[in-house]
């Protein structure tokens, strides 16, 4: 009983760490650009697949054919922003929103002409053996995750609280035209969080399909709305709260599929989501914003 | 106010993209399929040329003398049928629709080169295995002249198109939708393949005579019709059998990602025998999970299982022992089993799956529902009948108890009225990455 309940704990973990990079995505974005990238759950496709090209077709091993989807996607995510965002920093959020569901369309259904929608199975990427502790066995991709995740939150943490890149990045997000007056490059700024969110939405790739190997062009969609809910629930704009939100949005997934009901596991993460938001509308860790009228 | 028409141009333009995306995509691949199955034909002459006629004239001499007295139907019956295809060609059923379609094409090439009088001209439209895009197909299908249809391959769509076609009068044979949804209310509609309810009661028959199993526990899909249709009569055939069912779980289309609850549920519950009445697709995602967990145990599937070996990139030892419940075994040495599977071998490159003998046996019941009726009518010319006269043509031949069809998903099928077809359950087992007959 107890072991079965720390493997759905270690399970959920596992599946929220990758919620929890995809809504570092987000929530980097949003809180400094004020946009919801829709497209982020697609960059995570194509970070998939073009690690599985590189180790299935090119037969390149692990860690640079990471590296390769890293860089693809970075690249990837800097002229989304050039091509389809820049043009409309001064629109209205309504339009950047629907510019972001026409790239993320435009996304799937490129990687639909290029890849085929049959399935791939995405190769094994993490050969270690299962760490075994007594009764209790945590998979080698479930640690990898976790620990990719902690890695990747307290480097982003550091990165925007220590360094100057990081520093301008925040005042970017108080105030773009302060920031601007400062001597800060905003557009370069801006660029530079979607190559970050772009990169880091690789390795959610990666790690999304070593855990559940399959990949289609739709692989990142409904992955994408999940860690965008974490972001929400977490409070978004702040990195430990999307950490947070996406770790407790896989863990109650698990939980309410073991002890609930396996056909209302989306309904009960929902349902926790409009709780947490009635009783917290900012999200668990958010802080609350004064807008000026 | 600059700004706001620029956004409207732009959302607007937006718009034109993504609907000029959807049907460029479905355009194009319908054509590259066309062409391919073109290409695939010529090929498969050139390969087997010396077998064609003999196999070809064996095949058609089986056909004949199984619809009853049309020995010679192929000399009565005349013209061309215009024949229509309507399945996943792309997207994560593809493998069934291209499979179907490769089926069909073979059969209709052998069929054309018996005599000259009687030819049929196939055209395959993809469903992507949507409902909308399905009968978007089936309008397309219409305005070409399609007279009878091969399909939908995959359940869903097969509801959809199949009521409409129900309205119109367009006779219908789906190789491989088996909800009784499909066959319901709509006299236009038969299958070839089981229908759920049989399957689901015929793998618990299965199971059970062969002592499978002590304990069985079931992961189904409760948003898809299929599979969820299937786990309903496995668990009523199963409660009848008095078998030991331990545990039943599922999942959605949306959460077929993580399976760890229900494994580890059936892990607990001690099941020995995992019942997976679900596609492919999400059946690797268990099996994979399963041997990470290390849990040991037998998978049965049904006919959506058919086609994991054929999974780019899935690692094929995770599917060794893997049983299923499916008409058709690739490793059956009767002459019409043979001859088929080398004519695709040499076309495709790859094993028929069942969906591929499901495509090349409907081709050929249609084939020989028109020469039944050719020959109690003394002939019978197909050129420019419309599709409504067609279809109740087809739907008195199909209905009719004497009339039966020899394939190779198999022997002599009968259809009842409701459109269900009456032929004996085989089950297979996946050894050293193949599948053996049981």
């Amino acid at each position: 009983m107890v072991i079965n309940m720390l493997n759905y704990l270690i399970n959920g973990i596992s599946l929220g760490s990758v919620y929890a990079i995809i809504a570092l995505g987000y929530t980097m974005v949003y809180g400094i650009a004020k946009m919801l990238n829709f497209a982020h759950g697609d960059v995570i496709m194509v970070g998939g697949y073009i690690s599985f090209c590189a180790t299935s077709y090119l037969g390149w091993p692990v860690i640079p054919s990471v590296l390769l989807s890293i860089f693809v996607c970075t690249i990837l995510g800097i002229m989304i922003e050039r091509l389809a965002y820049k043009p409309l920093r001064m629109a209205t959020s309504l339009a950047v929103l629907i510019t972001a569901i026409g790239v993320s369309y435009f996304l799937q259904n490129a990687a639909l002409l290029i890849w085929t929608s049959n399935p791939k199975a995405f190769p094994n990427m993490v050969t270690l053996p299962p760490l075994v502790i007594g009764e209790l066995q945590i998979s080698s991709v479930a640690m990898v995750t976790i620990i990719a995740c902690i890695v990747i939150m307290v480097v982003l943490t550091l990165f925007t609280n220590k360094t100057k890149l990081g520093k301008a990045m925040r005042a970017v997000s108080e105030d773009k035209d302060a920031a601007q007056l400062m001597g800060i490059n905003v557009d370069a700024t801006i660029s530079l969080t979607f190559a970050i969110g772009s990169g880091l939405a690789a390795i959610a790739g990666v790690l999304l399909c070593s855990a559940y190997p399959t990949l289609m062009p739709t692989t990142g969609a409904m992955p994408g709305i999940k860690a965008f809910t974490a972001a929400v629930f977490g409070g978004i704009g702040s990195i430990p709260g999307a950490m947070l939100g996406g770790i407790l949005l896989g863990i109650i997934e698990i939980f309410g599929k073991a002890y609930i009901s396996t056909q209302l596991s989306d309904a009960i993460v929902f349902s926790v989501l409009i709780l947490i938001l009635l009783v917290k509308p900012t999200g668990l860790l958010g802080k609350k914003i004064n807008e000026k009228v | 106010m600059k700004k706001k028409l620029l956004a409207m141009l732009l959302a607007t333009a937006m718009v034109c993209s993504l609907t000029a995306c959807g049907g460029d995509s479905a355009g194009n691949t319908n054509v590259g399929t066309t062409d391919d199955g073109a290409a695939d034909d010529g090929a498969t002459d050139n390969n087997v040329a010396a077998d064609d006629g003999a196999a070809g004239n064996d095949t058609a001499a089986d056909n004949g003398d199984s619809a009853g007295s049309a020995t010679t139907g192929s000399s009565l019956l005349t013209g061309t049928l215009k024949l229509g295809v309507i399945g996943p060609l792309t997207g994560g059923a593809a493998l069934y629709g291209n499979a179907v379609d490769n089926g069909a094409s073979i059969a209709v090439d052998e069929i054309n080169a018996l005599s000259g009088d009687f030819t049929i001209e196939l055209n395959a439209q993809d469903d992507e295995h949507d409902a909308e895009k399905s009968v978007n197909a089936y309008n397309n299908l219409k305005d070409w002249n399609a007279q009878a249809i091969i399909g939908c391959v995959t359940t869903t769509p097969c509801v959809a198109v199949a009521s409409e076609a129900y309205a119109d009068r367009m006779f219908m044979l789906t190789p491989s939708a088996s909800a009784t949804s499909v066959t319901e209310g709509n006299d236009n509609v038969f299958q070839l393949c089981f229908s759920d309810p049989n399957q689901g009661s015929a793998s618990a028959q299965y199971i059970s005579d062969n002592g499978l199993a002590q304990k069985v526990a079931i992961i189904y899909n409760n948003s898809d019709a299929y599979s969820t249709g299937i786990y309903q009569t496995f668990q009523n055939a199963a409660d009848s059998l008095g078998m030991d069912v331990v545990s039943v779980t599922t999942f959605t289309d949306d959460t077929a990602n993580d399976f760890s609850v229900q494994l580890t549920e059936a892990q607990n519950a001690g099941a020995d025998l995992v019942f997976l009445p679900i596609y492919y697709t999400p059946a690797s995602l268990i099996m994979q999970q399963a041997a990470s967990m290390s849990y040991d145990v037998t998978f049965f599937g049904v006919d959506g299982m058919d086609g994991i070996l054929s999974l780019e990139g899935f690692d094929t030892s995770l599917a060794e022992g893997v049983m299923l419940l499916t008409p058709f075994s690739a490793d059956a040495t009767d002459d019409m089993t043979v001859s088929f599977v080398n004519k695709y071998q040499s076309g495709n490159g790859e094993v028929p799956s069942q969906f591929a003998a499901d495509g090349y046996d409907c081709a050929y019941a249609i084939y020989a529902a028109l020469s039944y009726y050719a020959d109690k009518n003394g002939g019978y010319n197909v050129d420019g009948v419309s599709y409504q006269d067609l279809c109740e043509i087809l739907i008195s031949v199909f209905s009719d108890p004497s009339f039966s069809v020899d394939g190779i998903t198999g022997e002599s099928m009968t259809w009842t009225a409701a459109g269900e077809v009456n032929k004996a359950p085989k089950a297979v087992v996946i050894e050293n990455g193949v599948y053996v007959g049981l």
